[in-house]
């Protein structure tokens, strides 16, 4: 009998074995900024952890190679991320000297690629199972809950990230709340206006062609420049509109930022409803109006409820795209994780810039999971197969 | 040809910007409501003109290695020797589009350093999943009568892809590659946080002095450009595929 390999599993033991054996797993520094000295998974973790990792990596590596049943392979590479996990912190610990603050430990290519090597075969074997919306959110906080212990545990305090975190906690929760209001901000204040936008702009064909054309030439402003643009109006407004200053609205700061991620965020929402509302079937539409609705019954009824995972999708897409834009928010004084990302770019501290896009990345990730989720549950095809 | 309004009206624009890309003094008065306290009105760090043109450059050497990978990547999970890959791909992409273009920028400094690079890396990731999303799209949604007749007449895996599947694909790839493009023209600004010589040194220098005239050059140098160059595409696009729709008639 012919042994057939399954070919992912051949791309992660490539990368795994590349990982091990040519790539540092965590760097060393004296402090935050001078170079690193690289250093190999065997030396950056204590006699007892090295060999325990080489082993789990190793058995869900010869997992992967072969054609095994999806479970296994997802338990297999879960088991290889968690063990990698609280290693890289029994690796800081390792590390550094005891006693002394100003050593950085941070993880290396190896580490990056080993985490990507499993993340890699665990996306694979998800979609293969394919959960359901509901065990797709439960992955998730699980995930989140199994990384939140972690960090509570104190196991990674000695990882440079977190101590570039512990020298600003305060700023960084600032910062946090300001970048998720902003980013959910802007989100409910486009589907406010943007929905009943979308649904006139149905109504009028004369209208939809301007609208949209409008909304598109804003999409291709550069999000740096918008940004910078609305510090003219909102300045104006707030020195010369009484009260304005008042509720905090300024040239600079938020309330530009909030402006510039609205106008970005309108797009998607009107462009999908109008989509939505004219994928409505006519049947539907027809029935509606012989069974005696008012326009208000129909829409409400008939067109908005049928339109809606099209706009829901349009509210992912906007949420996803807020979350990263908002980082940009930092150049104008509006704050949010874009300013410990643009602290570090300026200070070539790469554990600062971290601190910034790793939360960004992981919220953009979660918010696309969640709503990913929330628009199958609510398309008629999966409330038809369910019931 | 007939020349219609929209038609003249583009081409106006494209003049407009060239002279203001070639002589930005005589446009001084237009912007000069717009800084205070005799700051410079026209960018003076640099040639607008040059900035311009690295901007193009750097966008077109990311779109251009973007639609390569991208397009052979399609070609490979559709193929029956990668559709393993399929289903991985698709959430792949999923997952790729999440990450924010300020966050890959700043990962890829400390691999590749300050510059240029770093925002090559940006953009052939942010121009990789509209292309590899689209060729997806158009190599799996052939009319099977069509795929089904090219192997009836015998054609081989080569044959059928290059003469039958990838031509009909073609718009939606194209379609793919203008939208990556105008994502691409825009996001580059980012790059220059980084210290990438794009437009956006124009935008981020009026950011720092705080000087409007700056960030509204910038700003509209490229949207102007995206403007332009989504709709030159467009045109491509439409000719091909009204050429092709013409192929199928007779």
């Amino acid at each position: 009998m012919v042994v057939r390999l399954d070919k992912l599993g051949v791309v992660t033991a490539l990368i795994t074995g590349y990982a091990v054996a040519g790539a540092p797993f965590a760097t060393f520094r004296a402090n935050r900024i001078v170079a690193g000295e690289p250093q190999t998974l065997l030396a950056a973790l204590p006699s007892w952890a090295g060999p325990t990792l080489l082993t789990i990596v190793a058995l869900a590596v010869i997992i992967g190679l072969f054609r095994t049943p999806s479970t296994l392979r997802l338990a297999a590479s879960f088991a290889a991320l968690a063990a990698l996990f609280l290693l890289i912190g029994t690796a800081a610990e390792h590390l550094t000297p005891p006693g002394n603050t100003y050593a950085r430990v941070s993880p290396a290519s190896g580490f990056w690629l080993l985490l990507f090597a499993f993340a890699l075969l665990a996306a694979d074997s998800l979609t293969r199972l394919r959960p359901t919306p509901l065990i797709r959110i439960l992955v998730l906080i699980l995930a989140g809950a199994f990384i939140g212990s972690v960090l509570v545990s104190g196991s990674w305090d000695k990882l440079s990230i977190l101590k570039e975190y512990s020298a600003r906690a305060d700023n960084f929760w600032a910062e946090a709340s300001k970048h998720v209001t902003l980013a959910l901000g802007s989100l409910a204040a486009a589907v406010i206006i943007g929905i009943p936008l979308g649904i006139l702009c149905h109504r009028v064909q004369k209208l939809r062609a301007a609208v949209l054309n409008v909304l598109n030439i804003v999409q291709t402003i550069p999000s740096i420049a918008l940004f910078g643009i609305m510090i003219a109006p909102l300045g104006w407004i707030a020195a010369n509109v009484p009260g304005a200053a008042e509720i905090g609205i300024k040239g600079i700061g938020m309330a530009p930022a909030f402006v510039a991620l609205f106008l970005y965020s309108l797009l998607p929402v009107v462009a999908n409803t109008v989509v939505g509302l004219a994928g409505v079937p006519a049947q539907a539409n027809d029935a509606a109006r012989g069974v005696g609705m008012t326009e208000r019954q129909r829409l409400f009824r008939v067109e908005f409820p049928l339109a809606f995972p099209v706009i829901l999708t349009g509210v992912r897409i906007v949420l996803v795209q807020n979350i990263g834009l908002a980082t940009i928010a930092a150049l104008i004084g509006g704050g949010g994780f874009g300013v410990f990302v643009f602290q570090g770019i300026g200070q070539t501290a790469m554990d600062l810039v971290l601190l910034g896009a790793v939360p960004t990345v992981l919220l953009a990730f979660a918010a696309a999971i969640i709503l990913d989720a929330a628009v199958e549950l609510s398309s008629p095809a999966h409330s038809r197969t369910s019931a | 040809m007939k020349l219609r309004f929209p038609t003249i009206l583009r081409i106006g624009i494209l003049v407009l910007l060239i002279v203001f890309l070639v002589r930005p003094e005589w446009f001084e008065p237009v912007f000069r409501p717009l800084t205070q306290n005799n700051a410079p009105v026209i960018y003076n760090q640099g040639s607008l003109l040059t900035l311009t043109l690295l901007h193009l450059r750097t966008v077109a050497i990311a779109t251009a290695g973007a639609t390569i990978v991208a397009v052979a990547l399609a070609i490979l999970v559709t193929r029956s020797f990668g559709v393993e890959f399929l289903p991985l791909s698709r959430s792949l992409v999923n997952i790729g589009q999440t990450f924010p273009p300020v966050a890959v920028l700043a990962l890829a400094v400390p691999a590749v350093g300050f510059g240029e690079k770093p925002t090559l890396i940006a953009l052939f990731l942010y121009g990789l999943l509209p292309i590899f999303e689209n060729s997806l799209t158009g190599l799996t949604t052939l009319p099977p009568t069509v795929t089904d007749a090219a192997r009836g007449v015998g054609m081989t895996g080569w044959q059928r892809l290059l003469k039958v599947e990838l031509p009909l694909a073609m718009p939606i790839i194209l379609a793919g590659i203008r939208l990556s493009v105008t994502i691409n023209l825009a996001t580059a600004t980012i790059g220059s946080t980084v210290a990438a010589k794009t437009l956006g040194e124009v935008i981020i220098a009026g950011l720092q002095s705080n000087n409007l005239s700056f960030v509204l050059q910038g700003g509209l140098i490229v949207g102007v450009l995206a403007v332009l160059i989504y709709d030159g595409l467009s045109a491509i696009e439409s000719f091909i595929s009204r050429r092709m729709g013409l192929l199928q008639q007779s």
